[in-house]
C-alpha cells in the first residue's frame, strides 16, 4: 500500500519523510517537480503522476503538497482519502496544519503517522483513538514536560479501539453536560448573466461537540427529515434507525465530529438569498472600462445577511481599478488580478454598492469576457432549506445535559456569471 | 545524552535524532547507541527507539539483532498492546536472518486470544512476504487461519494480506465468504475497501451474470455497451432464466448501507461493486452518491469524476438526472474542468442538448484557454452524436471562428474541418469564409486544416482554390511543415482538377519542396510528382492519380477519451492512469456456468446441496431413491400446503416445512445413493451409511412426485417448465421437483439470511426494481423475512403443521440451522462444528397418558434439532392429542420444578383443540448435562397435570463433524480419567459396520467420523450444555468382540452412555 509519505512546501522543499516500508529515495519526488512544472498552478497538478518504478498520489492542502508513494495496485481513492484523514488529524492536533507547526511539532507527527499506518495499511485514523495514544501539545503540557521530563505519549492503553464502540473511549468526565449541535448548509449555485439561477442546490453539515459523561445514547429527531436526499454518516450513526425511521440514533464520540452530511437536491427550489447587480463593461476603443456592482438581499426570511465577501478574477488586461464603495474595504491585486471587496452586513435601507473605473492595457484588445463574481456570505439563525431538528433525547445516563442546536447558511460554491 | 542516565536527556536526544531522520538527514552512525535503549522503561523513549530500529535496521542488521531479544520477550506480554506493538516492530525489521523468528512470531500472535495482536499478524504476514516470498506456503496456512476470524478488526487487515500474498487463492475465501458480507458493515472503513474489492473479484468467478440478455439486447439497440461477453452471454442463457445465487444478493444487499459512507473510497468501492456485478438495473443507485463526492477535495473529484466518465460513456441514464451537478464552476482546476466536459457530452442527448449548448457557450469566452478550446471540441463531439443539432453547433462554430483569441479559432476550425468532413453537402460558404482567415490564423493546425478542406472541395470552390494555392506558393518557404505537407497536398489536387490554371504553381511549389529540410517533405515533393507529373516513366499509378488524391475519404470518429478504459476495474489505479499498473488484477468475465455454490457452506458434511441456480440444473439428479415411510408422508403433506405458500398468505413455517422436508429428503439421497449414482452430490463429503429402511418402491415415489411437481409447478414461473424437453416422464417428474425444492430452499434461506442481516443492524426494505421475470420470486423472498421473523419469535406460529399421526416434523431443518450457524459469529470453534443428526428416531416417550390426563394426551420426541431458543437447550417436541369429543382449551405450562441451573423454553399456550385434533409444539429445555428428570405442570383451562421429562443420556449430544486426524488430536488430550472403555461380545453379524452404525445413533445422537481403517467406527458429538467434546470409539477386536471407549471431560455422561450403549450393542 502507501509506501512512503514526503510532505513538500509551496516552494517546492521537501521537509519532512517518513517510509513505512523499505526507504525510497527522496529523487522520486523529481517526477512531481516536473509535474508541478507543467502545471503552473498548483491546482492543477494532477493528483496521480505514474513514474518508472513507483506512482506519486498527492493531495494539496494548506500551500503543502502530501505526496504518497505507492508501488503496486491500490485505489487512489483509498490513499488520497488516507492522505485527507492525515491533513484532518494534523489539524486537529496542531490548530492548524502548516510548514512552521509541522517542523516544530517533528516528533509528534512522526509518532502520529507511526500509529496511523502500520506497513503502509491504515491502522488508527479516529482521531479519538490517536489522541488516546498520542496527546496532543498543549502549551500547559509542552512546559509540564520540559520540568518534569514526562512524555506526551500515554501511558494509558487506548480501550477504544478494542471496545465495542470504537469512537468512544470508556470513562469520560464533564462537571458540565453539554451537547452543542451546528446545523451548516451551504449554498452552491450558478447565477447567469440576467440573474436567474443556472444550478442551485444545498449541501448540509451537522457538527456536533458534545462533552458527555459516560456513554449516553443520544437520538436526535427531524422535523421534517424527508428533506434530505442523500446522507453519509459518522461510523457512530445507526444506519437501521435511521431507514426506518428517519432518526439518528448513536453513541457519539467525545469532542468535536461531523455527525452527518446531507444533500437537498436540486430539484427541490431552492431560495437564493442574494441578488447581484453588476454593471461591467470594457469598451474596444478606449483604454478604460466601467465597473459597478451592487449586492442585495432575496428571500432571506427576515435574517440579516453577514459576512459578505465578493471576489473577481478580472482579465488580464486590467491595468488597476480605481473604486469607490458604499461601505466596507476592498483592495485589487494589480498581479493576480484579484479583486476584493469585504462588504460586511448588508443594510435592505442601503444597498452596499461598488462603482468606479478600471483601466485597461493600451492597445490591447478588450476581454470577451466578463469576470464571474463568487460571493460569500453567512446568515445566522436560518438553515435555508428548511430543516428544523425537533428533539434530541438522551438515554443511558441520568444527568441531564445541557443541549444547544445552531442554524446557520453559508454561501459554498455560490457564482454570478457577469 | 543517549548514554545519561535521565530518561529526560535520553528522550531529547532521541527526538533530535527522529527530527534529523524526518529531514531525511543519515543518523545511522548513532545505531549502536540507540540500540541500548530499547529496552528502555520509558514508553516514548521506546517508541522513538522503535521508529529509530525500523528506519535504519536493514543497513545494520548485525546490530539490530541485539534488539531481537527484547521482542521476543515482549510477545509474551501480558498486555496485547505491547504485544502488538512488539510484533509490530519486530515484522517491520528487514533482517533475513530473523525470518524464522518472524514466522513463530506471527504464528503465534495469529492464535492469540486478543483481535488486536491478530490484526497484526496479519499485518506482519505481509511484511514477512515482501521480505522473503519463499514463506509463502506457510503464511498461506496463517492466512487460512485468520480468515476464519470472526473479528472485525482482523477481517480487513488479512483481506489485505491474502490480496498482497495470493490473490489467486480463491478457493480460501469461500468458507468465509459469507461470513465476511456479514461483517462488512462493522469492518473499519479502510478494510471495508479492501474487502470490498476482493469481493467483486470473487463474485466475478463465482456468480453467473446477472446481466440478463433481454437487458442486453435493448442495451444492445441503444447502443449502450457493446461488449464481447454481453454476446456470449446471450447465447448461453439464451434458454435459461436466470436466477441470482443468494450469495450473490447477500454481497450486493450487505454493501449498500456502505454508499452511506463518509469515506470516499468505500463510497466508491461499492459504487464499483455495483458496476460489475449487480444487475444492471440495481446500478443506479450508485449514482447519487457518487455525485455527492464531488463535493468533496478536488483530488476526490479528479477520481471520481473519471471514473463517472467512464460508466457515463456506457449509461447515460444513471446520471443524466444529475446533469447539472456537472456544470463547471470557474474556480474549478483545469482538469477537472474537462473531465466535467467529458461528461457533460456523454450525457448530451436530444432532450437537454439545447441547455448545454447554451452552457458550452458560457464555457468558450472563459479566461481559461484551454478549457475553451477544449470545449470546443466537445461540441464538435455533440454535433456529430447528435444529428440534430449538427447544424447550430457548426454555425455556432463558424460564429468562433471571429472570435479574437487565436486557440479559440484554430480549435474550431479544425473541429469544423471535421464538421465538414462528416457533411459533405453544401457547406461552399464556410469555406469560402475560412479560406479568408487562412490570411489572418497563423496556428499551424488550424492552417492546416483549412488548406486540407479547400484539397477536398476544390470543384465546390474552383475560384478561390486556385487564389488559395498561389498565397500559399508566396508563403512556402516559411510555413510550418505540416502546412507545407498540407499545400503540397493541395497542389495536387488542384493540378489534377484545374490543371490549366494550377500547373505553374503546382510545379513552382514541388520544386520549393524539392529543397526542404524535412525529408517528410521532400519525400511527398518526390512522390507527388512521380504521381501527378506525366512523363515518359511514368507507370499506370498515374492514370488512377486522380482516383488516388480525390477519394471519398471517412469521415472520422470523435469519440471519447474514456471510450477504451472500461476494460479496468473502476476505482482502481489502473483504471485513473488507463495502463495496467503493477499488481492489477484483471476482473474476470462472468463464468458461463457457475460454480458448485456448495463451496461456500460453512459446514462441510451436513449441507450437502447441490443447489446450483434452478435454472442452471443441467443435469437430473437421480440420486433420490429412498425414501423413509414418514418422509413420504411429510411429502404429500407439503405438496398441499405449498400452494397456499405461493399464494400470499404463506406463513413462514410453511416454508420451513418446505425446507426441513428437502434437506431431509437431500441427506437421504445422499445417504442411498452413495452406492449408485451420486454423480454430483457426493464430491467431497465423507461416504455415509444410510441406516434407514430401505426399499420404497421407486415408481410410487415417482408417482407422488409429480403429483407434487404438477401442484407447486403451476404456481410458480419456474425454470423447471424449461427443461421439458426430456422425455423421460418420470425422471423428468423427479428432476423438475428437485430443482422446484431446491428453489424452495433457496428462498427460504435467503430470508434467514435476511435475518441475519437485520439482526446486525444493516436490514434494510428492498427497493429494488426488478424485471419481471424475477418479481415474483422477488416478492416471495421479501415477503419471507417478515414472516419468518415473527415465526423464529413467536412460537404460535411455529409449529402448528398438525399432522393426524403423531409423526413429528424436525421444526427447523438441519440445513437452515445449520446456515444459522455457518452466519452466526458466535459459533463455537473450527474444530467442534455442529452438523446434522445423522439419524432421528422416531421413538416417542409418553409425556401424558390420556387416561390420566383426562382424554388430553401427550407424546415427546427429541428431534435431535439444534433448539432455537437458546444453544444450551436440547429441543423437544411435544405433540398433544384430544382424545375427548369435547374441545381442550387454553393448554398451558404451568408451574415449573427444575432442578438447580436447569432451565426451560415453554412454548406459546395453545388456546383450543378439537376433539381427535392433535397439534405438536416444541420447546427447550436446557438439562446442564444431567439426567436430572425436568418436572413442570401441563394445564388446561380446567385441570393440571405433573408430568416429567427425563432426558436419555444421548439426546444431551448433538452431533459434531470432524476429521480423523482431529478426532485423534482430541482423543489424545481427553486420556486417563476422561476415558472410560469396555469390551462388547456379540454375535459377528451384528458387527458389521451399517448395524453398528445404526445402533450407536439410535442410542445417542452423535455425528459419524470417516474412519481410515474397517475395523474401527468413530463417533464424535459435544453436549449441549457445556459444549465439551464426546468421543466414542467402537473397536472390532478378533473374534466376537469389540471395545467401546468413550473419551469425555463429563465422565459421568460418559459413563452413563457407556453403559446405555453397552447391551445396545451386544444385544442380538
Amino acid at each position: 500500500m502507501i509506501h512512503s509519505l514526503f510532505l513538500i512546501n509551496s516552494s517546492g522543499d521537501i521537509f519532512l519523510e517518513k517510509h513505512w516500508k523499505s526507504v525510497v529515495s527522496r529523487s522520486v519526488c523529481d517526477y512531481f517537480f516536473e509535474a508541478q512544472e507543467r502545471a503552473t498552478e498548483a491546482e492543477n497538478v494532477p493528483p496521480v503522476i505514474p513514474t518508472p518504478h513507483h506512482y506519486l498520489l498527492s493531495v494539496y492542502r494548506h500551500k503543502i503538497f502530501f505526496v504518497a508513494v505507492i508501488q503496486t495496485e491500490v485505489p487512489p481513492l483509498f490513499v488520497i482519502e488516507f492522505l485527507h484523514r492525515v491533513v484532518d488529524t494534523f489539524q486537529d492536533y496542531f490548530g492548524v496544519c502548516s510548514e512552521p507547526v509541522i517542523k516544530d511539532n517533528v516528533v509528534v507527527v512522526y509518532e502520529v503517522l507511526e500509529e496511523m499506518l502500520d506497513n503502509g495499511f491504515p491502522l488508527a485514523t479516529e482521531s479519538n483513538i490517536l489522541k488516546e495514544l498520542i496527546k496532543p501539545p498543549t502549551i500547559l503540557r509542552t512546559v509540564v514536560n520540559t520540568i518534569t521530563g514526562s512524555t506526551n505519549v500515554g501511558d494509558q492503553l487506548p480501550t477504544g479501539q478494542l471496545s465495542v464502540v470504537p469512537w468512544r473511549r470508556t470513562g469520560v468526565k464533564y462537571t458540565n453536560n453539554e451537547a452543542y449541535f451546528d446545523v451548516i448548509e451551504e449554498i452552491d449555485a450558478i447565477i447567469d448573466k440576467s440573474g436567474s439561477t443556472i444550478t442551485a442546490e444545498i449541501q448540509g453539515v451537522i457538527d456536533a461537540c458534545v462533552k458527555l459523561t459516560g456513554m449516553p445514547d443520544l437520538t436526535l429527531s427531524f422535523m421534517n427529515p424527508r428533506l434530505l436526499d442523500d446522507v453519509s454518516f459518522h461510523p457512530c450513526v445507526r444506519f437501521k434507525r435511521w431507514e426506518s425511521e428517519r432518526i439518528l440514533s448513536f453513541i457519539p464520540p467525545d469532542g468535536n465530529f461531523r455527525l452527518l452530511s446531507y444533500h437537498v437536491s436540486a430539484q427541490n427550489l431552492v431560495a437564493i438569498p442574494v441578488y447581484v447587480k453588476h454593471n461591467i463593461s470594457f469598451r474596444d476603443s478606449s483604454s478604460l472600462g466601467r465597473f459597478e456592482i451592487t449586492v442585495g438581499p432575496k428571500q432571506t426570511m427576515g435574517k440579516t445577511i453577514e459576512g459578505v465577501i465578493v471576489t473577481s478574477q478580472m482579465p488580464k488586461g486590467v491595468l488597476n481599478m480605481s473604486l469607490t464603495p458604499s461601505q466596507g474595504t476592498h483592495t485589487f491585486d494589480p498581479v493576480t488580478k484579484m479583486l476584493s471587496w469585504d462588504v460586511g452586513k448588508i443594510n435592505p435601507q442601503k444597498l452596499p454598492s461598488l462603482k468606479g473605473t478600471m483601466s485597461l492595457q493600451a492597445g490591447a484588445s478588450k476581454p470577451d469576457e466578463n469576470p464571474t463574481i463568487n460571493l460569500q456570505f453567512k446568515i445566522q439563525q436560518l438553515a435555508i432549506s428548511g430543516l428544523k431538528v425537533n428533539r434530541l433525547d438522551m438515554y443511558g445516563e441520568k444527568y441531564k445535559p445541557f443541549k444547544g442546536i445552531k442554524y446557520m447558511t453559508k454561501a459554498g460554491k455560490f457564482q454570478v456569471r457577469t | 545524552m543517549l548514554e545519561s542516565n535521565k530518561d529526560s536527556a535520553k528522550l531529547d536526544a532521541m527526538k533530535r535524532i527522529v527530527g534529523m531522520i524526518a529531514k531525511g538527514k543519515n543518523a545511522s552512525e548513532l545505531f549502536p547507541a540507540v540500540v541500548k535503549n530499547v529496552a528502555s522503561k520509558n514508553i516514548e523513549i521506546k517508541k522513538l527507539v522503535y521508529v529509530y530500529l525500523v528506519r535504519y535496521a536493514e543497513e545494520q542488521q548485525d546490530l539490530a539483532l541485539l534488539s531481537i531479544s527484547t521482542f521476543q520477550r515482549a510477545l509474551k506480554d501480558p498486555n496485547q498492546l505491547i504485544r502488538a506493538s512488539a510484533l509490530r516492530v519486530l515484522s517491520s525489521i528487514r533482517v533475513p536472518i530473523i525470518v524464522p523468528i518472524m514466522m513463530l512470531a506471527i504464528k503465534e500472535a495469529s492464535a492469540d486470544l486478543s483481535p488486536y495482536v491478530r490484526k497484526n499478524a496479519a499485518h506482519a504476514i505481509q511484511k514477512l512476504y515482501s521480505l522473503d516470498p519463499e514463506q509463502k506456503e506457510m503464511l498461506i496456512e496463517v492466512i487460512e487461519k485468520l480468515l476464519k476470524d470472526k473479528s472485525t478488526l482482523v477481517a480487513g487487515s488479512v483481506v489485505m494480506a491474502f490480496e498482497e500474498v495470493c490473490p489467486d487463492r480463491i478457493d480460501l475465501i469461500h468458507k468465509n465468504y459469507r461470513k465476511l458480507c456479514n461483517l462488512l458493515v462493522d469492518v473499519e472503513e479502510w478494510g471495508q475497501v479492501v474487502i470490498i474489492h476482493m469481493l467483486t473479484r470473487y463474485a466475478r468467478t463465482q456468480f453467473v451474470s446477472p446481466w440478463k440478455e433481454d437487458d442486453g439486447l435493448e442495451d444492445n439497440e441503444k447502443n449502450f455497451y457493446e461488449s464481447d461477453d454481453e454476446q456470449k452471454e446471450k447465447t448461453d442463457q439464451r434458454k435459461k432464466p436466470y436466477t441470482m445465487d443468494p450469495d450473490h444478493r447477500l454481497l450486493i444487499r450487505n454493501t449498500k448501507p456502505l454508499l452511506q459512507s463518509r469515506n470516499a473510497a468505500v463510497v466508491m468501492a461499492v459504487a464499483q461493486l455495483y458496476w460489475h456485478i449487480s444487475p444492471k438495473s440495481e446500478v443506479g443507485i450508485i449514482s447519487k452518491s457518487l455525485v455527492r463526492l464531488l463535493r468533496s477535495n478536488r483530488e476526490v473529484q479528479y477520481i471520481v469524476l473519471q471514473n463517472i466518465a467512464t460508466m457515463s460513456i456506457q449509461r447515460k441514464g444513471m446520471f443524466e438526472p444529475y446533469l447539472k451537478s456537472f456544470y463547471v464552476r470557474s474556480t474549478d482546476p483545469t482538469m477537472i474542468k474537462t473531465l466535467k466536459l467529458e461528461i457533460l457530452t456523454n450525457l448530451a442527448n436530444e432532450a437537454n442538448i439545447s441547455t448545454l449548448l447554451r452552457e458550452f457557450q458560457t464555457y468558450v469566452k472563459s479566461q481559461d484557454k484551454q478549457f475553451a478550446a477544449a470545449t470546443i471540441q466537445t461540441i464538435g463531439r455533440c454535433a456529430t452524436n447528435i444529428s440534430e443539432v449538427t447544424d447550430t453547433c457548426l454555425n455556432g462554430l463558424v460564429c468562433l471562428l471571429s472570435n479574437r483569441d487565436e486557440i479559440v479559432v484554430a480549435e474550431s476550425v479544425v473541429v469544423i474541418k471535421k464538421l465538414l468532413q462528416m457533411q459533405p453537402a453544401q457547406h461552399g460558404e464556410i469555406i469560402k469564409h475560412m479560406a479568408k482567415l487562412l490570411d489572418s490564423i497563423t496556428v499551424p493546425v488550424a492552417r492546416a486544416s483549412i488548406l486540407w478542406l479547400i484539397g477536398e472541395n476544390c470543384e465546390r470552390v474552383p475560384k478561390i482554390a486556385p487564389d488559395v494555392l498561389r498565397k500559399m506558393a508566396k508563403s512556402f518557404t516559411s510555413e510550418d511543415d505540416l502546412v507545407k505537407l498540407q499545400i503540397l497536398n493541395l497542389g495536387a489536387k488542384l493540378y489534377l482538377t484545374n490543371s490549366r490554371q494550377t500547373k505553374l504553381l503546382t510545379q513552382y511549389i514541388l520544386n520549393l519542396g524539392k529543397y526542404d529540410q524535412n525529408y517528410d517533405i521532400r519525400d511527398r515533393t518526390r512522390f507527388i510528382r512521380q504521381l501527378i507529373v506525366p512523363n515518359e516513366k511514368s507507370g499506370a499509378l498515374s492514370k488512377y492519380a486522380k482516383k488516388i488524391f480525390l477519394a471519398q475519404k471517412p469521415a472520422p470518429l470523435l469519440e471519447s477519451p474514456f471510450k477504451d478504459r472500461d476494460h479496468f476495474q473502476l476505482g482502481t489505479l489502473s483504471h485513473t492512469l488507463n495502463t495496467k499498473a503493477t499488481g492489477y488484477l484483471e476482473l474476470s468475465n462472468w463464468p458461463e456456468v457457475a460454480p458448485d455454490p456448495s463451496v461456500r457452506n460453512v459446514e462441510v458434511i451436513e449441507l450437502a446441496k447441490e443447489w446450483t441456480p434452478a435454472g442452471k440444473a443441467k443435469k437430473e439428479n437421480p440420486a433420490k431413491k429412498f425414501y423413509s415411510e414418514s418422509e413420504e408422508e411429510e411429502d404429500s403433506s407439503d405438496s398441499s400446503s405449498d400452494s397456499e405458500s405461493e399464494s400470499g398468505s404463506a406463513s413462514g413455517e410453511q416454508d420451513e416445512g418446505d425446507s426441513s422436508d428437502d434437506s431431509s429428503e437431500e441427506s437421504s439421497s445422499e445417504h442411498g445413493s452413495d452406492s449408485e449414482s451420486a454423480s454430483e452430490v457426493g464430491d467431497k463429503r465423507t461416504a455415509k451409511r444410510n441406516s434407514k429402511s430401505k426399499g420404497k418402491s421407486d415408481s410410487e415415489d415417482g408417482e407422488k412426485e409429480n403429483e407434487k411437481s404438477k401442484t407447486s409447478d403451476s404456481s410458480s414461473a419456474d425454470s423447471s417448465s424449461e427443461e421439458e424437453s426430456s422425455s423421460d416422464s418420470e425422471s423428468e417428474s423427479e428432476s423438475e421437483s428437485e430443482s422446484e425444492s431446491r428453489k424452495v430452499t433457496k428462498s427460504s434461506m435467503l430470508p434467514v439470511m435476511a435475518l441475519f442481516v437485520r439482526e446486525r443492524g444493516s436490514k434494510r426494505k428492498s427497493q429494488i426494481i426488478l424485471s419481471k421475470e424475477k418479481e415474483k420470486k422477488k416478492t416471495k423472498q421479501d415477503r419471507n423475512p417478515l414472516t419468518k421473523d415473527v415465526s423464529l419469535l413467536d412460537l404460535d406460529d411455529f409449529n402448528p403443521v398438525s399432522t393426524p399421526v403423531a409423526l413429528p416434523t424436525p421444526a427447523l431443518s438441519p440445513s437452515l440451522i445449520a446456515d444459522l450457524e455457518g452466519l452466526n459469529l458466535s459459533a463455537s470453534s473450527s474444530v467442534i462444528s455442529v452438523s446434522t443428526p445423522v439419524f432421528v428416531p422416531v421413538k416417542t416417550h409418553v409425556l401424558l397418558h390420556r387416561m390420566s390426563g383426562r382424554g388430553l394426551a401427550a407424546h415427546y420426541f427429541f428431534p435431535r434439532q439444534p433448539c432455537i431458543f437458546g444453544d444450551k437447550m436440547v429441543s423437544v417436541q411435544i405433540t398433544l392429542n384430544n382424545t375427548t369429543d369435547r374441545k381442550i382449551e387454553n393448554i398451558h405450562i404451568g408451574g415449573k420444578k427444575l432442578p438447580m441451573g436447569m432451565q426451560m423454553h415453554v412454548f406459546n399456550p395453545i388456546e383450543s383443540l378439537e376433539p381427535e385434533g392433535s397439534i405438536t409444539v416444541s420447546m427447550g429445555i436446557d438439562f446442564c448435562d444431567s439426567t436430572q428428570t425436568a418436572s413442570f405442570q401441563l394445564c388446561t383451562k380446567d385441570d393440571c397435570f405433573s408430568v416429567n421429562i427425563q432426558p436419555p443420556v444421548g439426546e444431551l449430544l448433538l452431533p459434531v463433524a470432524m476429521s480423523e486426524k482431529d478426532f485423534k488430536k482430541e482423543q489424545g488430550m481427553l486420556t486417563g480419567m476422561n476415558e472410560t472403555s469396555t469390551v462388547i461380545i456379540a454375535a459377528p453379524q451384528n458387527f458389521t459396520p451399517s448395524v453398528i452404525l445404526q445402533k450407536v445413533v439410535n442410542v445417542a445422537n452423535v455425528g459419524v467420523v470417516p474412519s481410515g481403517q474397517d475395523n474401527i467406527h468413530r463417533f464424535a458429538a459435544k453436549t449441549v450444555h457445556s459444549g465439551s467434546l464426546m468421543l466414542v470409539t467402537v473397536e472390532l477386536k478378533e473374534g466376537s468382540t469389540a471395545q467401546l471407549i468413550i473419551n469425555t471431560e463429563r465422565t459421568v455422561i460418559g459413563s452413563v452412555l457407556l453403559r446405555e450403549l453397552k447391551p445396545v450393542l451386544s444385544q442380538g
